[in-house]
């Protein structure tokens, strides 16, 4: 199936869950990173579960900010 | 890296950070990176601080969601982000440094330390080491004189 990780076409197989997207894509400190799937949140404990259907958009985006200490 | 960010970009990082001091300001950079390794920054977004802090700042992830799809429409990528540092210099602190978890962004920092002499620099940040890169603000106005 085709879905498109961010803002790429990617083919990936069938019933890929979150978590091995993140693992296949190499997502480095994954831990850090939120998932969107169709612009919706993903809940992180359901990663290893929620799998992705034909079409999906996914971005991942990480965590950002800072402080003066 | 080289990188670039136009001069009203950087006007409205200025700007904003102004209008929110004394909190630090944040936001996002959007842009290309070009294939001779130059980074052109062509779009500046101006987020929400939810820390609403002097101190810190984290950027709204709902925010940021709705960023990147608009970076995707306009054909840009996500390159980094920016905040401000209402009294400290253009570098990052030890829990910026932390905190930067994508090496492959760019970390713009504006100081308003001094008050008529605002400075704003682009930082690479991995294993908690940062380097300042080569950012140049493009006066496209003097350029077309």
């Amino acid at each position: 199936m085709k879905i498109t990780v961010a803002g790429e076409t990617k083919e990936v197989r069938d019933g890929i869950t979150i978590a091995e997207l993140i693992e296949a894509e190499k997502v480095e400190t994954p831990e850090y990173v939120t998932v969107s799937v169709n612009e919706e949140f993903a809940d992180r404990e359901a990663f290893g579960s929620q799998q992705l259907s034909d079409g999906d958009t996914v971005e991942f985006l990480y965590f950002m900010g800072g402080g003066r200490a | 890296m080289r990188i670039t960010i136009r001069k009203n970009d950087y006007e409205k990082i200025l700007a904003h950070s102004l209008k929110e001091r004394p909190n630090e300001a944040c936001g996002l950079i959007a842009g290309i990176d070009r294939e001779d390794g130059t980074r052109e920054i062509r779009f500046v977004y101006l987020l929400t601080n939810t820390d609403a802090s002097n101190e810190h700042f984290t950027l709204d992830p709902k925010e940021q969601l709705l960023a990147v799809k608009d970076m995707r429409q306009n054909g840009w990528k996500p390159l980094g982000n920016w905040h401000s540092h209402p009294e400290s210099p253009s570098r990052p602190s030890e829990e910026d440094k932390r905190l930067a978890y994508d090496r492959t962004a760019s970390y713009l920092i504006l100081s308003l330390m001094e008050e008529d002499h605002p400075v704003l620099n682009s930082f690479h940040v991995e294993n908690g080491e940062s380097e300042k890169e080569d950012l140049t603000v493009l006066d496209e106005t003097a350029e077309k004189q």
